[in-house]
Formats: C-alpha cells, sequence, structure tokens
C-alpha cells in the first residue's frame, strides 16, 4: 500500500471490523478483543503515518473510486483533518481497551451487537474528519448519531428515554444542518466544500447565504450540545454504557467543533464568518462566555461524578465555540489544541470513571470516600486529569486555556476571560470535592457493610488511563512543538497563533 | 551575569522529586525511607552550594526544558537572586526532616510516607521558583508547591484539617488563578514575553492604569506572601504538624510569595518604572498596614503557633514594604530579611514544635514555669526572638538596619515609624513568652525541676537553626554579597 491511499485503510478498518465482530463474536467473544484492538492500533498507526506524510508533503485531496468531484466522494487530508484522524483513532484505542472490560461486565452475552455499533461509530467518525463534501457529511453525521442511540440505549436504568430524548434533539439539529446544506445546494448546484467555497463569494444573495450559514450553525451548536441547546447531553453520557461513554464523551463534541470549523472556513471564508454581520461574532463569543459559567454552575449542583464530568464537558464546548469566534489567530490556535487537550483529559477522567464503577458500581458522590486508599492508581490518574481540566501547569488544560485567555485579552473580550477564570475556579471547587472525599474521608459505614471489591480495576483497564493521564502533561510540555508544526497549518489563511 | 548551559539546575530541582518513588516504594520501611528524605535533602543542598562560586563570581546556570509558548520557555535560570533563597531553602530543609524525624516518630503520626513524599515535591517547587527564569515557570511550580502543601495541610485528616484545607486552596489556588494568571496572560500580551529581565520588560508598554491594575493583581495574586486582606490561610494552615508550620509555613511557601513579589518588581516592572509611576507607594502602604495589624493581632494569640503565623504574616511585609522603597538598601534589607527571618522562624516554630512534643502544650498560659524544665528549647526561642525583635548581635538586625537605612535614605520617615513600632511589638508578643515560661508559676521554694527535654532529632535542628541566627550577624557576607549582586547588577 502507498501512503496516500493509507488514510482510506484508516477509515476502512474499523468499518470492515464492525462486521467482522458480529460475526465472530457470535461464534466466540474470545474474538472480539484482538478484532477491535487489532483494528484501532492499525488505525492508529495509519493516522500517525498520514500525518507525517501531510506534515512533509502537504495536503491533499483524495477521490473515492476516481469518480471526480463535484458528483463524486472527496476526502480531503490536510494538516487538521490528518491531526483529528490521530487524534480520534488513539482516543477510541485507549478508550476500547477499557471498554473491551466494562462491556463484559455491564453487558453480558452481547457484546458483538455493542462492539458492532461501537465500531461502526468510530469509522462514521474517521470518516466526518476527512470529508470534503457537506451532504456526505450530513450522512455520516447520522451514522454516528444512530449507532450513538443505539449504544446509549444499551445502558441500564432510564437510558432508552435519555436516548430517545437524543433522537428528538439529534434529530433536529441534523434537520436544521441538512436544510443548511439545502440551500447552499439551491445557490451554488454543488455539495463539494472547496466548489462552493469558490461559487459563494461570487453570489448575489445575501439572505439566503444567510440562512444556510445560521441552519447549518444552529445544527451543530444542538449537535454538540452548546449551553441552552445541550439538554440532551448529560443524561445521554452519563446513562451510556461506561465503555461507550468513554468514547463518545471525549470524541463526539470534538468532532463536531473540529466539523464547525470546517463549516466556517472552508465553505464559508473567515471574511464572510466573522465579518458579514455585524454584531454576530461578538454576540456569539458573549453566549459562550455565558454558557460556560452556566454550565459550570449546573455542574456544582451534580452529586454524581459522571453527571459532574457532563455538565463540565458542556462548558468546556463553550470554551471551544468562544475560542474559534474571537476572530483572532490565538483564539483559533487555542480551540484547537482544547480540542485534543479536552478529548485526552476527558478521556482520562471518563476511563477513572470506568474504572471506579468497575469496582465499585457506583459513583455517587457518598461512595467516593476512601478511594485513593483502595485505587490509588487510578485516582492518582484521576488527580492529573482533574489539574488539567482546573489548568495547572505542565499539563496541556492549561496551555490551551492560556491561548484562549490569550485570544480574548487580545480580542478585547474580557467576559470571555472571566467566564474562563470563573469556570477554572469552579473546576477546581468541583475537583476538590471529590478529591478530599476520596482521600480524606474514611470509607463510610454505608460501604463498609457491604462487601466491596478492593484494589485496582484490570491492566486492560488501568494502562489506557495511566497512558492518558502522561498524555495529558506530554502534551502539555509538546504544545509549543505541536502548534508550530501542526497547528499553525491548519490555521485558514491569514491567521497565525 | 554570564549564563552557560548546564544540566546542574534540573538537577538540583529534580533529585528531591525523584527521592518521592523511593519514599512511596519504602512505605513499611521507615528507616529507609528517612534515609532518603535525607540523601536527598543532602544532595539537593550539595548541588545548589556547588553553583555558589560561580554565581559569585558573576556566571550562572540556565538550563531551558521545554518550548511551551513563543518567547516563553519553561526555563530554570540560577542567578544571584535565585541562589540566595535556594540557599536558604535547601540548608533549612536539611535541619527540617532531622526535626520531622524526632517529631513524627515521637507523636506516632498516622500516613508518615505520604507526608513524607508530599515534603519532597514541595521543597522541589520551592527550588524551581527560586530558579525559574520566567513568569511562567514560576507559576508551574507556585502551582505544584500549593498543591504539594495541601495534603500536609490536612495531615490530621480531621474535620478541622479539612477547613482549613479548604480555606487555603481558596485563598492561594484562588489567587493564583483568579489573579496572577490574568494578569501574567495580560504582561504576555502587552510585551510579548514574560523573562526576568533587569530593569523590567513593561517600561513603555502600558498606560498608567493598565500598570497599576496589573502591580495590585500580582501584590494581592501572589497570596503565599501573606499580604493583608490575603493573609486568613496563614493561622488557618496552622493545624499542620509542626515541621509543616515551620517550613512550609514559616520559611518555604510564604516566602515563595515574597520571593515572586521580588522577581515582579526587579524583573518585570523593573524599580525605575515603578519609581516613575510612584507606584512604590502602594505596595508600602499595603505592607504597613499589614505590618502593624499583624502585629497587634498577634499579641492577642494565645495558642502559640498562631501567635507565631500572626508574627510570620507581619515579618513578611517587612521584606515586601522594603522592596516597595525602591531604594538600593531598602531593597537589600527586604531580601536579606528573607533569610534572616527564616532562620530566626524556623527556630521559634521548632522551639514550639519541641515544647508540644515534650509537654503536649499548645496554648502560651500554659507554659508556665516551662522554660525551667526546658532550657535549651528556651534558650533556642530566647536567640529566635531576638533576631526577629532585631536585636544585636543576631542576623535580624543586619536586615533591619538595612530597612531603616533605607528608609532614612529614601526620607520616607513614616516607614520608619512604622518600622519602630512594629520592633517594640515584636518584642512586645514574643518576650513575654520567654519571661513567663522561665520565671512565672515557680511555686513558691524553688526546688530544682527534673530537665524534660524533646528528642535529639528535635534539639539538635532547633540549636543549630539558633546558633546560625547568631552566626549570620557575625558572618553574613555569602548572603550580602548576593544580594548586592541581585539589587545592583
Amino acid at each position: 500500500m502507498n501512503t496516500p491511499n493509507l488514510h482510506l485503510y484508516v477509515l476502512a478498518a474499523p468499518l470492515l471490523t464492525a462486521f467482522a465482530v458480529n460475526l465472530l463474536g457470535r461464534v466466540s467473544r474470545t474474538w472480539i478483543g484482538p478484532l477491535v484492538l487489532g483494528a484501532l492500533t492499525f488505525s492508529a498507526g495509519g493516522a500517525l503515518m498520514t500525518l507525517l506524510h501531510v506534515l512533509r508533503e502537504g495536503a491533499f485531496r483524495y477521490t473515492i473510486g476516481n469518480w471526480q468531484p463535484p458528483l463524486g466522494i472527496e476526502l480531503v487530508v490536510d494538516p487538521l483533518s490528518a491531526l483529528m484522524l490521530l487524534l480520534v483513532s488513539a482516543v477510541a484505542l485507549l478508550a476500547t481497551s477499557s471498554a473491551l472490560k466494562s462491556v463484559a461486565h455491564e453487558l453480558p452475552g452481547r457484546e458483538h451487537l455493542f462492539f458492532t455499533l461501537y465500531m461502526i461509530l468510530i469509522a462514521g467518525l474517521l470518516g466526518l474528519v476527512l470529508t470534503g463534501d457537506a451532504f456526505n457529511l450530513y450522512v455520516l453525521l447520522e451514522i454516528t448519531a444512530i449507532t450513538t442511540y443505539g449504544l446509549i440505549a444499551m445502558g441500564s436504568g432510564r437510558a432508552a428515554l435519555s436516548s430517545f430524548n437524543y433522537i428528538i434533539m439529534g434529530s433536529i439539529g441534523a434537520c436544521f444542518y441538512l436544510l443548511g446544506v439545502g440551500y447552499l445546494y439551491i445557490l451554488t448546484g454543488t455539495l463539494n466544500m472547496a466548489d462552493i467555497a469558490q461559487i459563494l463569494p461570487g453570489l448575489d444573495a445575501p439572505a439566503a447565504i444567510a440562512t444556510a450559514f445560521a441552519f447549518l450553525m444552529v445544527g451543530l451548536w444542538v449537535k454538540m450540545g452548546l449551553f441552552p441547546l445541550h439538554v440532551w447531553l448529560p443524561n445521554a453520557y452519563s446513562q451510556a454504557p461506561t465503555g461507550a461513554g468513554a468514547m463518545i464523551a471525549p470524541l463526539m463534541t470534538k468532532v463536531t467543533i473540529y466539523l464547525m470549523i470546517r463549516v466556517m472556513f472552508s465553505i464559508f471564508s473567515p471574511d464572510y464568518t466573522f465579518l458579514a454581520h455585524a454584531g454576530i461574532q461578538a454576540g456569539i463569543v458573549w453566549a459562550a462566555s455565558l454558557a460556560i459559567m452556566c454550565a459550570s454552575g449546573l455542574a456544582l449542583a451534580q452529586r454524581n461524578l459522571r453527571r459532574m464530568l457532563t455538565y463540565i464537558l458542556v462548558a468546556e464546548v463553550a470554551y471551544m465555540v468562544g475560542g474559534v469566534w474571537l476572530a483572532n489567530g490565538t483564539g483559533i490556535t487555542g480551540a484547537i489544541l482544547h480540542i485534543v487537550s479536552d478529548a485526552m483529559m476527558t478521556l482520562c477522567l471518563f476511563l477513572a470513571a470506568a474504572a471506579i464503577i468497575y469496582r465499585t458500581g457506583s459513583l455517587e458522590f457518598d461512595r467516593l470516600n476512601g478511594l485513593y486508599r483502595r485505587m490509588p492508581v487510578t485516582m492518582a490518574a484521576f488527580t492529573v486529569g482533574a489539574f488539567s481540566m482546573i489548568g495547572v501547569p505542565p499539563t496541556c488544560g492549561f496551555f490551551s486555556k492560556w491561548y484562549l485567555i490569550l485570544g480574548a485579552v487580545r480580542a478585547g473580550h474580557p467576559e470571555f476571560v472571566t467566564a474562563l477564570l470563573i469556570s477554572s475556579l469552579i473546576n477546581a471547587v468541583l475537583f476538590f470535592r471529590i478529591i478530599e472525599l476520596a482521600y480524606f474521608q474514611p470509607a463510610s459505614d454505608l460501604s463498609r457493610s457491604e462487601p466491596q471489591q478492593a484494589g485496582e480495576a484490570p491492566l486492560l483497564m488501568l494502562s489506557p488511563l495511566l497512558l492518558s493521564a502522561v498524555a495529558l502533561v506530554a502534551i502539555g510540555l509538546g504544545s509549543g512543538p505541536l502548534i508550530e508544526n501542526i497547528i499553525r497549518l491548519a490555521m485558514p489563511p491569514g491567521f497565525a497563533p | 551575569m554570564i549564563y552557560h548551559s548546564s544540566m546542574l539546575p534540573l538537577a538540583a530541582v529534580c533529585i528531591s522529586l525523584l527521592a518521592t518513588v523511593p519514599i512511596l516504594l519504602s512505605d513499611c520501611k521507615p528507616n529507609l525511607r528517612e534515609s532518603w528524605t535525607l540523601l536527598a535533602g543532602i544532595g539537593k543542598f550539595l548541588l545548589v552550594a556547588s553553583m555558589l562560586p560561580a554565581v559569585l563570581s558573576g556566571h550562572g546556570f540556565v538550563f531551558t526544558l521545554a518550548e511551551v509558548v513563543p518567547e516563553v520557555p519553561i526555563q530554570l535560570r540560577v542567578d544571584a537572586m535565585g541562589m540566595f533563597f535556594a540557599l536558604v531553602a535547601s540548608f533549612l530543609w536539611i535541619c527540617t526532616s532531622l526535626y520531622s524525624i524526632g517529631y513524627m516518630r515521637t507523636l506516632e503520626e498516622h500516613n508518615q510516607t505520604r507526608y513524607f513524599a508530599s515534603f519532597t515535591i514541595a521543597i522541589a517547587a520551592t527550588i524551581g521558583v527560586a530558579f525559574s527564569a520566567n513568569l511562567l515557570t514560576l507559576y508551574l511550580f507556585y502551582e505544584m508547591l500549593s498543591l504539594a502543601t495541601y495534603p500536609l495541610v490536612t495531615h490530621e485528616c480531621n474535620a478541622d484539617a479539612r477547613t482549613s484545607g479548604r480555606k487555603y486552596l481558596t485563598y492561594i489556588l484562588g489567587t493564583s488563578i483568579g489573579l496572577v494568571l490574568p494578569a501574567m496572560i495580560i504582561t504576555y500580551a502587552l510585551t510579548g514575553t514574560l523573562d526576568f529581565t533587569a530593569g523590567g520588560i513593561l517600561a513603555g508598554k502600558a498606560s498608567a492604569a493598565t500598570l497599576t491594575l496589573l502591580l495590585v493583581m500580582f501584590l494581592v495574586g501572589f497570596a503565599k506572601a501573606a499580604i493583608m486582606p490575603m493573609h486568613g490561610w496563614l493561622p488557618a494552615a496552622m493545624v499542620a504538624p509542626t515541621p509543616v508550620s515551620s517550613f512550609l509555613h514559616g520559611v518555604a511557601v510564604v516566602k515563595v510569595g515574597v520571593f515572586s513579589i521580588v522577581r515582579i518588581i526587579l524583573g518585570i516592572f523593573g524599580p525605575g518604572l515603578l519609581q516613575n509611576l510612584d507606584l512604590g507607594v502602594i505596595i508600602t502602604t499595603l505592607a504597613s498596614i499589614t505590618v502593624l495589624v499583624a502585629s497587634l493581632v498577634a499579641l492577642t494569640q494565645d495558642n502559640l503557633k498562631r501567635r507565631l503565623a500572626y508574627s510570620t504574616i507581619g515579618q513578611l511585609s517587612y521584606m515586601v514594604l522594603g522592596i516597595g522603597m525602591l531604594s538600593a538598601a531598602g531593597m537589600t534589607g527586604g531580601i536579606l530579611h528573607i533569610a534572616m527571618h527564616a532562620f530566626g522562624k524556623i527556630t521559634l516554630f521548632f522551639c514550639a514544635g519541641a515544647i508540644y512534643v515534650a509537654s503536649g502544650k499548645k496554648y502560651i498560659s500554659e507554659m508556665d514555669g516551662l522554660g525551667r524544665r526546658m532550657p535549651i528549647t528556651y534558650g533556642a526561642f530566647l536567640l529566635g526572638a531576638l533576631s526577629i525583635i532585631g536585636v544585636p548581635p543576631l542576623g535580624g538586625f543586619i536586615s533591619k538596619w538595612n530597612l531603616l537605612s533605607g528608609t532614612i535614605e529614601s526620607g520616607q520617615w513614616i516607614l520608619l515609624l512604622v518600622l519602630l513600632t512594629s520592633s517594640l511589638l515584636n518584642a512586645a508578643y514574643f518576650l513575654p513568652i520567654v519571661y513567663r515560661g522561665v520565671f512565672a508559676g515557680t511555686g513558691g521554694n524553688g526546688s530544682p525541676v527534673e530537665i524534660r527535654e524533646a528528642p535529639l532529632f528535635c534539639l539538635i535542628p532547633l540549636t543549630a537553626t539558633a546558633l546560625l541566627s547568631v552566626g549570620l550577624f557575625f558572618f553574613p557576607d555569602v548572603f550580602l554579597e548576593l544580594v548586592h549582586i541581585a539589587v545592583f547588577r
């Protein structure tokens, strides 16, 4: 296989494995682990090589089956999409390792079904990252959404209801997006992003273009759970099976942010996005600032670790939306770096939650007492993830926040600076509340009366957790080269970090 | 100063950080565990001291760890100012480690492994702050120190300790994230660098109003310096075991706060800029209020450690006051007081701990006549107290002398008055403790009392630091030289 085709195999490996898992997993569930881990390791390796190739040779476009655009399906491999490709496949690989254990624990006998959906979801996410076609993007968005509905519904308790809520909201979001694409198709007669971008500036239909843009944006905001369009997210992500949550929470929102960046800069232009309509850009930064504060406030009210994390996630989504809409290079750098770091720290915290739930069966705050004594390694990794969320150097959470705040200072948006700082402080309260419970409170009588499995989670869950914790520090210390060599190239033209 | 690239600064920071691993692993072997601590302590001091001759002859060392933000790498740099602070901190850590062994074992404290491990991280962070080449690196180690000391403050694990831990984090982490971080980013946005440069980097980069705001954000934001109203965490942190109070809340943590302010004033703003804008007055006013109020509050405290804590708050502001005078003598006195106060205050805390270990007493009103049973401890206490009051022949005299001549040099007579009043107050809250210990409660007949001192592991360090307080009066040359290089070059 020659390198320019490699990204296609990255995409195909999980898709084909999905079917293999369904067939062979029925026969014996011992097949599942090697298959999914093998496929994702291959994907991650391929993604790394694709990224290196892009950095060496520059961005390229690829037409599937040699059908030329605008009719054929085009994949775009540029520094940003290659970086996302690596991020998605690496996070998926780590999450899967842990999911293998927790799914066997929570859904015995249904592993092959779970992992079929799971692998299709990963393939869908990888496809979203690569696609250069606006309608194709819709199709892949629906593929990821439908698999996610299925995965969430496999959870216990009220998961089916949460999934139904998500279906309603997700479908509304998808409709908005589709309407936007429809408008663009009527206006330009093409669905290829690059083609649309070429035709749009020459058109004289400001109202129609603005409508299309608004539909696309709102559709994606619903999908990413931007406050106040987030109502489906906390329930869906906290009631999904642990293994699904640990992969969906870090990736789904981040990929949707990436799609927003694509729509803003690849279909439309930065000039159009930021300058065409007075007040919109500043208004969205204000909205994002309020969203950060409200979501952080809601996180304070939660009494369950995973629900708390989902509200933090909602706040983080607003970090990135605000960062992109700051309309300067620093803010966009911060947003892209935050995509990477937030994916890693959400992964780290959800994996820690998965390990805790695997051993103790609960994530309610009053059951976390004395955890540091029982699971020291898990809690050490959790602490690193928490520090990254708070923004303590040298974890990567600090550096992405640094660029976001710097961008806001340079763009003259004190409200965004304030929101980020207050959110960091609230995160400190949130996490130290848990650290205090888990570290200093002796195991309560409640948990003492029930026989609890002590000790660490199995190695298959522990090793990805530790890797993600190490990655948080490594990405933080490597953020300079990361920005210099990759993110700088991923900027829309005319923007610099 | 000429800088050479070298691994030495990194080694000096990391040696105790690496020691954390064997300390955690030798959980069940206390003797082995404590030898790791001592080994790391001695190694750290030797590494720091090995760089001293070069620094005195005008050569520094630099090590870049990672290029994180354009123009602002995570970088360690050893200069005179950093060497001055690192020397004090790394030496006193050895004394504290010895003292910790005596204190923790006699009281049979729980979780000693966690205690010693957190301590090694804290000292690594302290040296990291001392050797930081720019504000970002300093911030990194500053936060690391906050987080490493949190488990030490909450060591007792009871409700009281948890409440104090919360207060500690609220003050320290709240101000560093809420004030220092934005101030740092604004500084970076204005100047494009955060490097500590002689003469500052902010001159001509912003309006007077912005600069005033930034200065206040930094002063209040470095809450470890405990300038009022950001002092509340320090008395609360006294719930920690006494070695923690003596080293971290008498020397390392609080002086990291003062040191950060010194760095800001010398390296980010520059004395010239502050003088032109007449901003020194903000610093000296805040500091003067803290000096006087803290000394008055100290008078009312019956808990010995809390009285020492309020005394620390007052003394820290002496240092800030000296820097804020912006005159050569004032700055020399202020910086010198970092070392002189460190030796004096650590002695006092060691004594407070020794009294607690030997007699279980925490309140001054219970300590009548105790001095006759613990003559060595009380002797050391007297020396430490006299040093802080500023009586010759003790180290504290030299820094106070410089501070006083600083006020005269710059003609700030009110500050002279503040310093003299505070010295009187210092005497008023320290000397009665010694007086009551030695002369009160004789009970009539004056029969010989049984000597009952704390264990040797406690006694040796406190004698050593007390004698060194005397020694520093006669041989302050190394410290003076370092401060002169830091202030004048």
